[in-house]
């Protein structure tokens, strides 16, 4: 799926400057950064309610390949910046994580298969 | 030749170095509760193994478990440092901190044990999977601990190359 | 949809409070952190959760939530076991990652409101 589906199936908005045909196949949804550092996989995209710059870090260091941040939570400038030099785009939405996750499985994305 | 094209030159030199070096090391100093830094040592250290070629499976397993031996400087102790060495077979980190220390270190391994606040919950860490993911992605992990002085945590991965 | 339907379709092993699964689920609510779930869930919803601390005992109670599902397998603490059968709060647990998971209470119909 690419990232302009997912903006759509969303209504996200991209606050920063990236490939809108950007494609990822595989989903991890968590709020506690080990539980993404050992089981998203690479490649893949993360669905988080927390907006800190330890995020990014730790998409940097899991080479995950986008992320949303959901329940209309907003990341300060300095995460915007931090997401943008490490080319990782970071889309917002008003869903809840819960609507999020399915609207996205729905139309047929799954979770990272290591986690299961 | 413009003095633009000899620098362009140079560049290239010393990337084309770095890329043949097979060793280096050096040392972060980690500051306590500085988390708008946190991160900072481990992206540096993803960037030297990057530009040393080493393979990209390597090097994440390398940055996943710096990053969270860095995080546990920064929540739970007041300063500490990250030295790493870097060999053509392996990747060496030692993190010493002066922090207070691990009672038992069994029990700080187990998966899901957390002594974390509050606080640190809700940033997203201290779910007590830190300890267990370093484990996880090193090949040799020894964690040593003195109540009250501090704990020395150190790891190796070995080195596969492209 | 009660509690007990959940339990059947998605095969949740159930560790405490088997005697409440009666319960009527309003929606579903997924997070990691205790402060989102107090300020946003809703009476009735199913929580589901990495977090096995005995907090999201306390937490789930006072939003009055119909349950919790861990996922990822996780087990709860020895703590988290007690206080839930105290308080008759269902806790399951499922093998699945959150994102399966809610993607197929999403598809029995269960919505976050």
């Amino acid at each position: 799926m690419t990232l302009n589906e997912i903006k759509d199936i969303l209504r996200a908005n991209v606050l920063t400057k990236c490939d809108t045909n950007m494609h990822i196949e595989r989903v991890y949804s968590a709020d506690l950064m080990s539980d993404v550092l050992a089981f998203c996989e690479p490649e893949s995209l993360l669905i988080t309610a927390l907006t800190n710059a330890q995020v990014i870090r730790t998409a940097e260091f899991a080479n995950i390949k986008m992320i949303v941040f959901v329940q209309g939570k907003r990341p300060d400038r300095e995460t915007v910046a931090l997401s943008e030099e490490k080319k990782i785009p970071v889309l917002i939405t008003n869903l809840s994580m819960f609507d999020a996750c399915g609207r996205l499985y729905e139309k047929g994305l799954r979770s990272c298969p290591d986690a299961e | 030749m413009p003095v633009a094209d000899y620098m362009r030159r140079d560049c290239e030199v010393v990337l084309m170095q770095n890329k043949c070096e097979k060793t280096a090391e050096g040392v972060f100093f980690l500051t306590g509760k500085d988390f708008s830094n946190a991160g900072v040592a481990s992206s540096e250290l993803k960037a030297i193994l990057e530009k040393m070629g080493i393979n990209h499976g390597i090097i994440r397993r390398a940055a996943i478990a710096a990053f969270e031996a860095e995080m546990n400087v920064i929540i739970y102790t007041p300063a500490g440092m990250m030295r790493y060495s870097i060999t053509p077979d392996y990747l060496k980190i030692v993190v010493e901190d002066m922090g207070p220390g691990i009672e038992d270190i069994a029990l700080a391994m187990t998966e899901g044990y957390s002594t974390a606040p509050h606080y640190i919950r809700e940033m997203g860490f201290g779910s007590g999977m830190g300890l267990p993911n370093i484990k996880k992605n090193a090949d040799e992990m020894k964690l040593s601990s003195t109540p009250g002085a501090g704990t020395t945590l150190e790891f190796i991965i070995k080195i596969k190359r492209e | 949809m009660k509690l007990q339907e959940l339990v059947d379709s998605l095969s949740l092993e159930v560790k405490t409070a088997s005697f409440n699964l009666t319960k009527e689920v309003t929606g579903g609510y997924v997070s990691d952190l205790l402060s989102d779930v107090i300020a946003n869930s809703k009476e009735g919803n199913i929580w589901v959760t990495l977090q096995t601390h005995q907090n999201i005992v306390a937490v789930a109670t006072l939003r009055e939530l119909s349950g919790i599902i861990l996922v990822n397998n996780r087990t709860p603490d020895t703590e988290t076991l007690k206080k839930a059968e105290e308080e008759g709060l269902p806790i399951m647990v499922s093998p699945l990652p959150a994102f399966e998971l809610v993607g197929r209470l999403y598809s029995l119909g269960l919505r976050c409101q």
